[in-house]
């Protein structure tokens, strides 16, 4: 039995030599397969002698056990390699674009919106709504435009057709109609903003037929122009996203108030640019007043128990103010490249914990 | 309303300065809008003495000039013939820009023909200050050197616009500003009496009034052997000032109190007068030819001045040719009247005439000025123009003073949180003319005749906050309210908000579009064949094409859609989250999210990339629903109900059978050729008022999750149909049929062709059977199926296919 190492380093040899997993169980087969040569080694024990088999055995198994790990390793191995191989083999171009997805954005005028309501709604208003169709009375009466007034002209109004009895009703040029409706409707204390969509008879580059306004109305006891001042300096610090603002309120008229005040504020022009809470210049950017004592008889409210507040701002001016949109013309144009640009992407809601924008 | 620094001083005794006025104009109310200062203009230019005028060497027409100067002695090359040596002319340095040539001046000296010259004299029109071009401004008075060129030229009057809100009408003449602005701290209002003229003669002009309702007041006089010739310079001066073209002394004194006073008048020629002279309404029939070369038709309603010839003029609005003076003019009858605003306005809106008087009299003229407008017109005519004066004649009597008004000292706290001291609240209320009966705690005030702003306390307390000044007004925060915070938006809100973002976030584009549209466009938006709604048309559209209010967002979307792709963009997806109007009444408008999406053709490298077709635009629309917390199963699928969609490739979401709230698949290839878009158009328009409320649960907690341990059964069915039997159908029977154990139902195959008859097709689906108590054995999982196929048998007639 002096073949042992012989046979060992023969089938060692054939087990590095084997090239893949075929050659590697060819190999397996021919040592340790039923007719292989370490197999038919192992047979010859049963044949010997006792004291032969007790030396024989331990080496004759300690040779297959030897095999029959090389095997395995060279086995593992192969394996390995043979995946390395496929692995290599599957290899894609990762630089070719992904399906294309279609990109979505909201209207920055919307956004506005969106960030009004939220610095409002912060300070505890609710959001109400009217129609655009108005009645005469809701749209001017109510609001203290007396018939004829030379206050009515200025608003550039659009009628409706007549109806059968001539009465012809009109698309809302403010959303102060809501105002009354909310009045009319509900009790005081009252806290509410009116967003919405406003029309006048005007088409240039500073005017467009439509147009988005938030009307504000507080009527509660106790409540003066001090702090209409104060809710409305609020609002513009917090709309703008600045520390500061210098506000300026001007005596001003509208039929609806009574003190009524524009309020400007200080903003730099320079360079081109638009930064409003800075400056030497002065910028109008909304109107208010105290509620007059007869739009609160017209809806039923006694003037002398009850007092309140409204401001009405104009939103597309304060999303060009914010966002620097040069022209207000595109608004309303649904162009796809303008809405890309100057669009706002669809996770961004608005929100005084969270940031405006 | 524009005037003059120098014109307000003749009413308001002022220390101010320009700005000083205007932060004073500001706190009170009058919203300045422009300001033009000649002196800031021509801040660079200034007097300059001649000292010497030489020929020059190498031109004939040059002069070199030695000029003592601000800047020192400077030489200067002139052109000027009337340049001559001792003259006060004014000088401008290098570098100055010229307005009257629109060019600057070279920063460093040229020379002109080899000699040096360093600034230039100038003429009054390079100033834009005078008409003068026979040579340089040739000053009579020798201000010292170095005089601004603006003082000299007596062009320091700085022209202030601003913006006279419709409440203030007094706000229309210069004395009515002066008188505002003492008020507000800028000085001393400077009140003179009118002197009344004494006429020598009896007016010869009669005046009558016939329509009292339209002139309650009429005051005339005549002057005679007048001369109407230009006016004195000085008014010229202010007239131009403020933009009116002077033009002879009868017009200019006109013009001129209308804005001094806020008191229109009107001259007639007295020669041209044909009997007396008649404010009456208007006769059928009868039309103006007015001063301004147009010809009027008059309406019943409309205040005519009449004589004997018909109308001679519009009461308050425009006068007539036929009587107008002229230079000719020797006897001039002054009319100086009280018109009622309303009718005004009216007159003025239907002939669509604007002249300074209506302006004034629709807003309101202090009635009580009648005589002392026409006095002053008389001193001003006679004083300029010569002339005898007749007695004055007033018919008519001025409208009724309006109640005093009670003013609640408290309100000016109560509404504005200042506090103001009742002395100093007095001094401001008697200066803005009111008379007080004091109290105590009110006071009764009598409205000053100028004043038509004033009802009520409220009006008061403004009066008072204004010349207090809002910067004074206490900033105050609005506390929290004592409910504390509630929900701010409606579910309508929170709906609009949710689907906006959903949209988005499918890849959708935001639009804003007009509510309103082409009629014939809004037609076929309209089901039916009726055309569009006549309650929605807009009686003065912007534009042609933008004069119905509009039953569906679509259009808009669909035209912006190609005027996009016209630019060559490709697979725009557009929505909209806005309104549409299905009448008139204040419940008719509905919020609509409508989507519209031109499929792009698949370009990319990865085939089968599907394109987006109706069933993209419903999978869009039912995301959008499951955001909004409406699952698909509540809803049924219909016929699409509206004629501008497919009527093969759209359907209807239904509740019920009435209410449809959305259609989705493909727009109808008619409407898309009327509108003039290519096609095919896919997309939905889902009515967010049509969904069903959710109820708000005051319990926010969510009901325990349950999920059995048991593994799902899978079992395949296909089934031989007719082939108008809708897939729907089918589900639904089987769901119908099995309410418990089956969680999900799919589609995966839909075939005709080989192997099928004709006029049939075969659906495929698999039902997931989820067991809850027990395993589902084979024999329960076939009575299942069994119950599916009799269910499918009897609702379609349809077989399970071998």
């Amino acid at each position: 039995m002096s073949d042992i190492p012989t046979i060992e380093s023969e089938a060692l040899a054939s087990i590095e030599n084997a090239g893949d997993l075929a050659a590697l169980d060819a190999v397996r087969v021919a040592e340790l397969g039923k007719k292989g040569r370490v197999s038919g080694l192992m047979k010859t024990l049963g044949k010997m002698s006792p004291e032969e088999r007790q030396e024989m055995g331990p080496k004759l198994n300690a040779l297959k056990e030897r095999v029959t790990a090389a095997i395995e390793a060279r086995k593992a191995v192969l394996e390995d390699e043979a995946l390395e191989a496929q692995v290599a083999a599957e290899k894609i171009d990762l630089t070719l674009p992904a399906r294309p997805e279609p990109v979505g954005r909201l209207h920055p005028v919307m956004q506005v919106f969106e960030e009004i309501a939220a610095i409002f709604g912060d300070m505890g208003f609710a959001v109400a709504e009217g129609p655009d169709i108005e009645d005469d009375w809701h749209n001017f009466t109510a609001l203290n435009f007396p018939e004829g007034h030379p206050a009515r002209e200025t608003h550039d109004t659009f009628f409706m057709a007549p109806d059968k009895e001539g009465a012809q009703k009109v698309l809302r040029t403010h959303t102060s109609p809501v105002q009354i409706r909310t009045m009319v409707e509900e009790a005081p204390p009252i806290r509410i903003i009116a967003p919405g969509r406003v029309y006048r008879n005007d088409w240039d580059a500073t005017h467009t037929p439509m147009f988005h306004q938030v009307e504000g109305l507080v009527i509660e006891d106790g409540v003066h122009m001090g702090h209409l001042k104060g809710c409305l300096i609020d609002f513009v610090k917090a709309f703008f996203e600045i520390d500061e603002v210098e506000a300026r309120f001007r005596p001003h008229f509208f039929p609806f108030t009574e003190p009524s005040a524009e309020m400007d504020v200080k903003c730099d022009r320079s360079g081109g640019q638009m930064k409003i809470g800075e400056g030497e210049d002065w910028m109008e950017i909304l109107g208010c007043g105290m509620v007059h004592p007869n739009v609160l008889k017209n809806c039923g409210i006694d003037p002398d128990k009850h007092q309140g507040f409204a401001f009405g701002v104009g939103v597309d001016r304060l999303a060009m103010l914010k966002y620097g949109m040069p022209d207000l013309r595109p608004y309303f144009e649904a162009d796809p490249a303008w809405t890309r640009h100057y669009g706002f992407r669809p996770w961004l809601t608005p929100s005084v914990s969270g940031g405006l924008s | 309303m524009k005037f003059t620094l120098s014109w307000l001083k003749d009413h308001l005794a002022t220390k101010l300065d320009l700005e000083g006025i205007r932060e004073v104009m500001l706190k009170a109310g009058l919203e300045v809008e422009h300001v033009d200062n000649p002196a800031d203009r021509l801040a660079a230019f200034s007097v300059a003495h001649v000292k010497a005028a030489e020929p020059h060497p190498d031109a004939d027409r040059l002069r070199v000039c030695r000029v003592d100067t601000v800047d020192g002695e400077k030489q200067i090359v002139c052109g000027a013939p009337n340049a001559r040596a001792g003259m006060t002319a004014i000088y401008a340095p290098l570098g100055t820009y010229i307005p009257g040539l629109d060019f600057a001046l070279d920063k460093k000296p040229r020379k002109i023909r080899g000699i040096e010259s360093q600034g230039m004299l100038c003429s009054t029109k390079e100033l834009e200050a005078g008409e003068d071009h026979d040579g340089i401004a040739d000053l009579d008075t020798p201000f010292a050197v170095g005089t601004p060129a603006a003082e000299a030229l007596g062009l320091d009057d700085a022209a202030i616009d601003f913006e006279v809100t419709p409440n203030r009408a007094d706000w229309l003449g210069v004395s009515g500003i002066a008188r505002d602005l003492a008020a507000a701290g800028a000085g001393r209002f400077l009140h003179k009496d009118i002197r009344p003229v004494p006429g020598s003669h009896d007016c010869p002009v009669d005046i009558v009034i016939e329509a009292p309702e339209a002139c309650a007041v009429f005051a005339g006089a005549t002057i005679r052997g007048v001369k109407n010739g230009p006016s004195p310079e000085w008014m010229r001066q202010r007239l131009k000032a403020i933009g009116i073209q002077p033009r002879s002394l009868l017009v200019d004194v006109t013009n001129y109190l209308s804005h001094d006073r806020a008191r229109p008048l009107h001259v007639y020629d007295a020669g041209k007068l044909d009997g007396a002279v008649c404010a009456r309404l208007g006769k059928p029939g009868e039309r103006l030819e007015a001063i301004d070369g147009k010809t009027y038709e008059i309406g019943p309603e409309m205040c005519v001045i009449a004589d004997n010839s018909g109308a001679i003029g519009l009461g308050g609005v425009m006068g007539g040719q036929s009587t107008a003076v002229s230079e000719e003019t020797t006897e001039v009858f002054i009319e100086s009247a009280w018109f009622d605003p309303d009718r005004t306005a009216r007159t003025g809106r239907d002939t669509g005439i604007v002249s300074d008087a209506r302006y004034r009299f629709e807003r309101g003229v202090d009635p009580k000025s009648c005589l002392d407008g026409l006095n002053l017109a008389m001193q001003l005519i006679t004083r300029y123009g010569g002339g005898e004066a007749s007695h004055t004649l007033m018919v008519g009597t001025p409208p009724q003073p309006r109640d005093k008004v009670a003013f609640r000292l408290a309100d000016v706290e109560r509404l504005t949180g200042l506090k103001v001291r009742p002395a100093q609240m007095k001094r401001m209320v008697r200066d803005l003319g009111f008379a007080i009966e004091d109290a105590g705690d009110a006071w009764y005030l009598t409205v000053p005749s100028w004043r038509f702003d004033i009802e009520q306390s409220a009006d008061l307390v403004e009066e008072i906050a204004r010349l207090v000044g809002y910067d004074e007004l206490p900033v105050a925060s609005l506390e929290t309210p004592a409910e504390g915070r509630r929900a701010m938006l409606t579910p309508l809100q929170e709906r609009v908000r949710v689907a906006r973002r959903v949209m988005a976030a499918r890849g959708f584009l935001e639009a804003v579009t007009w509510s309103f549209m082409a009629r014939e466009h809004a037609a076929l938006f309209s089901n039916g064949d009726d055309g569009a709604d006549p309650a929605l048309a807009i009686a003065n559209p912007v534009a042609s094409d933008l004069d119905q209010m509009r039953p569906s967002i679509l259009a808009n979307l669909a035209t912006a859609i190609q005027k996009a792709a016209d630019r060559g963009e490709r697979g725009v997806r557009l929505f909209e989250a806005g309104p549409v109007y299905l009448g008139d009444g204040p419940r008719d408008q509905r919020r609509m999210v409508s989507a519209l999406v031109r499929p792009a053709p698949a370009r990319h490298w990865q085939p089968g990339t599907p394109a987006y077709d109706a069933f993209a635009a419903k999978a869009d629309l039912l995301a959008l629903l499951d955001a909004l917390g409406q699952p698909e199963e509540r809803f049924q699928i219909a016929a699409p109900r509206d004629t501008h969609w497919h009527p093969g490739q759209s359907a209807s979401l239904k509740l019920g059978p009435k209410v449809t709230v959305a259609q989705f698949g493909a727009l109808h290839p008619r409407v898309l050729k009327a509108l003039d878009v290519e096609g095919p158009l896919y997309g939905f328009e889902l009515n967010l008022n049509a969904l069903p409320q959710m109820k708000a649960r005051r319990l926010k907690t969510r009901r325990a999750l349950d999920v059995s341990d048991l593994s799902p059964v899978r079992r395949d069915l296909a089934f031989l149909v007719d082939e108008d039997v809708p897939a729907g159908e089918i589900l639904r029977l089987c769901r119908a049929a099995e309410k418990t154990l089956i969680s999900r139902i799919q589609v995966f195959d839909v075939y005709q062709g080989e192997g099928i008859d004709p006029g049939k097709k075969s659906i495929a689906i698999e039902i997931t059977l989820q067991p809850s108590g027990d395993t589902l054995k084979d024999k329960d999982i076939d009575a299942i199926m069994d119950k599916l196929i009799t269910a499918v048998a009897k609702g379609t007639g349809g077989v399970l296919r071998s």
